[in-house]
């Protein structure tokens, strides 16, 4: 090879193939992705008929998505090599993940457990038994020349997964939605590929090989984009809460392809288009937006929708047509003779005789085990708290918040709603604008707990608390007392004191004095806040209100 | 192409078990074990006479699990490597017959025999990216076909598909434990072609050349 003589320069080269390589890894990992879900319907995808213009705009999108994550686990799917990412290529690679002639699969009981706890966390039908399968295909990253996958009978059925988003003509309104899930299939991964065009060669590494998949398909029951990447975002923070997928999707371990058609509602469906490489949420709305509006102009235009398959290019929000294999691809799908069927027990007592119970996955242990999940833990907040959906939202994608908020409310005796505009509106607002994590936060929850106790106490404004906070995030070591103390921040409530900055404010501003004598009390507001700016936010505005009442009387 | 299927039979020894699937003329060799009652027939010889390729260690039938190694499936992938197959015949008391025997089966018995097209042809090795090379390729393919024939005679009348002579058996699931996989430098000697920690293949993803370029192609491969 003569790349490998020339150290440096190969290794540029390597990288500039590898950030190319990036945008195309989802493109590769569709190629593995089951297509036999899509094409049991393709008989009945007509297409659209259009007979005058105006039509096109009763034609609906349809969406269906099918979701590939990568099962948080140790090791692979099938060999006790590691999972890893960014490790030295081909350095966490088994033999069998080489394909080396005479290695068997041996299942992870991890993954089959992840599988499970998704599965009932989207309300899934378990099946006691399922089946692997290999699904046939050839290309460099995958050796074995087959997949194995679970094509007859998944490990779990007929789901769903409600999820919700903010729709209506502000963009204010919680709309609540729900797609059926298909089925839950554990495979594998497959590698990775660096296409370098130049020498016509690929470069393979196999660390992926072999790292358990859920596959998760989802109906045709979307119908935008904002509804496919609201699903996307809520099954993340699903499988992110169970901790069965760690699913950050720009480092591929949550991959999503959308399955794209337009028709008028009542008719059968038109003919799908798949959309790849798209790795974000974000993009998800946007690839699926773009691809009907296309499709709508395509049949407007008298045109025709081909069954083809679409890249999503980030870089112009367009999906561009993917130089698909000829014809249809056949997968051979047949029965993986080297592994039995799997089984999972209901419960110890149906576990068969002879059969170790700590070998086994038993539904109702891990039943027991389910976290709360983000759409309980929100319908929660509201209903214990008295928050607004909106903020529920908010505390539940935030990992953490949640537990911080509880335990700020826990600390104060302010109320559950005072709470929640402090922890929106200040916490957040300075995490955001320093762009920290919320475990980064330099405010505990006591620290905010306390000041809220000083402020409910009626020792500060909220004003003035506002301040306290800035400077506690500048100095987290000093107590909430000493700080208000240190900026002489305490409440003004000395009558003589207040009776003296009145009477200032009333001299020199005699039009309004006027004004109010005249009627218009309204404007005592305005001396209200001229006192405030006198006393820095410090004077107790009852207290004010009543001096000056009796002032411009 | 072949379907893969499994007999029932009342216990393990008297199964028939066709491994060739699809894969039967690609990567893995039509290695077939087929043992019906008392009957019991071996691809031995039609393997020898087929041109395949790649020729690699698994195609060979003397591969297939055929032991008790296999039967359990209870053994790490890194045990079933590199354990020593004589050894473990001698632990196990195979319910596998360790000798063939076999009676030929009678032409007339069998079905029309199949004529693969050309057009077939070129679409096999489409999929499974091997060359059949000539008309001896074709005839190869098709004495494949007439040997796996002989599967018709066996009287499958009531008895139930199964996937695998293991299908009562619960699937043993391994803990999730790292045991193996540091061992890129090892893998990386197999390799004829590597770039850095990289293996090299040829591109992928591109539009198959034509029939006649393919063989050509396939002559002077490097790859």
């Amino acid at each position: 090879m003569a790349a490998s003589s020339s150290g440096s320069s190969t290794l540029k080269r390597t990288l500039c193939t590898f950030i190319r390589y990036r945008s195309v890894r989802c493109v590769r990992q569709c190629n593995a992705s089951i297509r036999t879900v899509c094409t049991s319907g393709s008989t009945s995808q007509l297409q659209p008929k259009i007979q005058s213009k105006g039509v096109s705009s009763q034609l609906r999108g349809v969406v269906g998505l099918e979701i590939h994550a990568q099962i948080h686990a140790t090791s692979k799917l099938f060999a006790c090599s590691r999972v890893a990412f960014c490790s030295p290529p081909n350095s966490s690679v088994a033999f069998l993940d080489a394909s080396l002639p005479g290695t068997l699969p041996v299942l992870n009981r991890r993954c089959v457990e992840a599988a499970v706890i998704t599965g009932l966390a989207l309300n899934c039908t378990i099946n006691r038994k399922s089946l692997f399968d290999r699904k046939h295909y050839f290309y460099a990253d995958m050796p074995a020349g087959y997949q194995i996958t679970q094509q007859r009978l998944p490990i779990a059925v007929n789901g769903s997964l409600i999820y919700s988003y903010f729709g209506g003509r502000k963009r204010n309104q919680v709309l609540s939605r729900c797609v059926r899930i298909k089925q839950i299939q554990l495979e594998q991964d497959s590698g990775k590929s660096l296409h370098d065009d130049q020498r016509s060669q690929t470069l393979i590494d196999l660390n992926r090989a072999g790292v358990g998949l859920m596959e998760l398909v989802m109906e045709a029951d979307m119908s935008c984009g904002d509804e496919a990447a609201a699903a996307v975002r809520e099954l993340q923070l699903i499988l992110q809460t169970l901790g069965t997928c760690q699913g950050n999707m720009s480092e591929g371990q949550l991959r999503v392809d959308a399955n794209v058609s337009v028709h008028c509602p009542g008719e059968p469906l038109g003919v799908r288009t798949e959309v790849k490489n798209i790795n974000s949420a974000r993009y998800v709305a946007r690839a699926i937006d773009y691809e009907i509006q296309r499709q709508k102009k395509v049949l407007e235009n008298g045109g025709i929708i081909v069954n083809e398959t679409r890249a999503f290019d980030s870089k112009s929000g367009t999906t561009i047509p993917m130089r698909d294999k000829e014809g249809l691809q056949d997968y051979r799908f047949m029965p993986e003779p080297n592994l039995p069927p799997l089984f999972v027990y209901e419960d110890e007592a149906s576990v068969p005789a002879g059969v170790n119970p700590t070998q086994v996955v038993m539904i109702d242990r891990l039943k027991a085990e389910l976290p709360e999940l983000p759409g309980v833990r929100r319908a929660r907040m509201v209903d214990q708290y008295k928050i607004l959906p909106e903020h529920s939202f908010t505390l539940v994608n935030e990992d953490g918040l949640t537990e911080y908020f509880e335990r700020v409310v826990r600390n104060t005796k302010a109320e559950p709603r005072k709470v929640i505009g402090w922890v929106m509106k200040e916490l957040l607002g300075n995490l955001n604008q320093q762009s920290l994590k919320l475990a980064q936060s330099p405010v505990s929850p006591e620290a905010l707990a306390d000041l809220l106790n000083v402020l409910e106490s009626g020792h500060i404004s909220s004003s003035a608390a506002k301040v306290v906070f800035q400077e506690m995030w500048k100095a987290p070591e000093k107590a909430v007392e000493q700080l208000v103390k240190e900026l002489d921040l305490g409440l003004v409530s000395d009558r003589e004191k207040l009776l003296k900055i009145c009477q200032k404010v009333v001299d020199t501003h005699p039009e309004q004095v006027h004004v109010i004598r005249a009627g218009n009390k309204k404007v005592l507001n305005k001396l209200m806040g001229a006192v405030q700016t006198e006393t820095k936010g410090r004077a107790d505005p009852v207290q004010v209100r009543a001096i000056l009442e009796e002032m411009t009387s | 192409m072949f379907p893969c299927c499994f007999i029932r039979r009342s216990f393990l020894s008297s199964v028939v078990n066709v491994r060739s699937g699809a894969s039967g003329l690609g990567a893995t060799a039509p290695g077939s074990k087929v043992t019906a009652g008392r009957r019991l027939f071996t691809s031995q010889s039609l393997h020898r006479a087929a041109p395949l390729r790649p020729t690699q260690p698994r195609c060979r039938l003397s591969e297939l699990p055929a032991n008790g190694a296999w039967s359990t499936g209870r053994r790490a992938a890194g045990c079933r490597w590199s354990s020593n197959r004589s050894s473990s015949n001698a632990d196990f008391s195979s319910k596998i017959p360790q000798f063939p025997t076999w009676e030929p089966v009678a032409e007339s018995q069998l079905p029309p025999p199949t004529k693969v097209s050309l057009d077939l042809v070129d679409k096999l090795e489409r999929l499974a990216l091997v060359d059949f090379g000539n008309q001896e390729g074709v005839n190869c393919l098709e004495k494949a076909i007439r040997f796996a024939d002989q599967l018709h005679v066996v009287n499958t009348d009531g008895v139930e598909p199964m996937d695998s002579v293991l299908e009562d058996r619960p699937l043993y699931l391994r803990e999730d434990t790292v045991r193996e996989g540091d061992c890129a430098e090892e893998l990386l000697r197999l390799s004829k072609h590597i770039v850095e920690e990289y293996f090299v293949a040829p591109p992928g993803n591109i539009p198959l050349p034509t029939r006649e370029e393919r063989s050509a192609m396939l002559k002077h491969a490097d790859f």
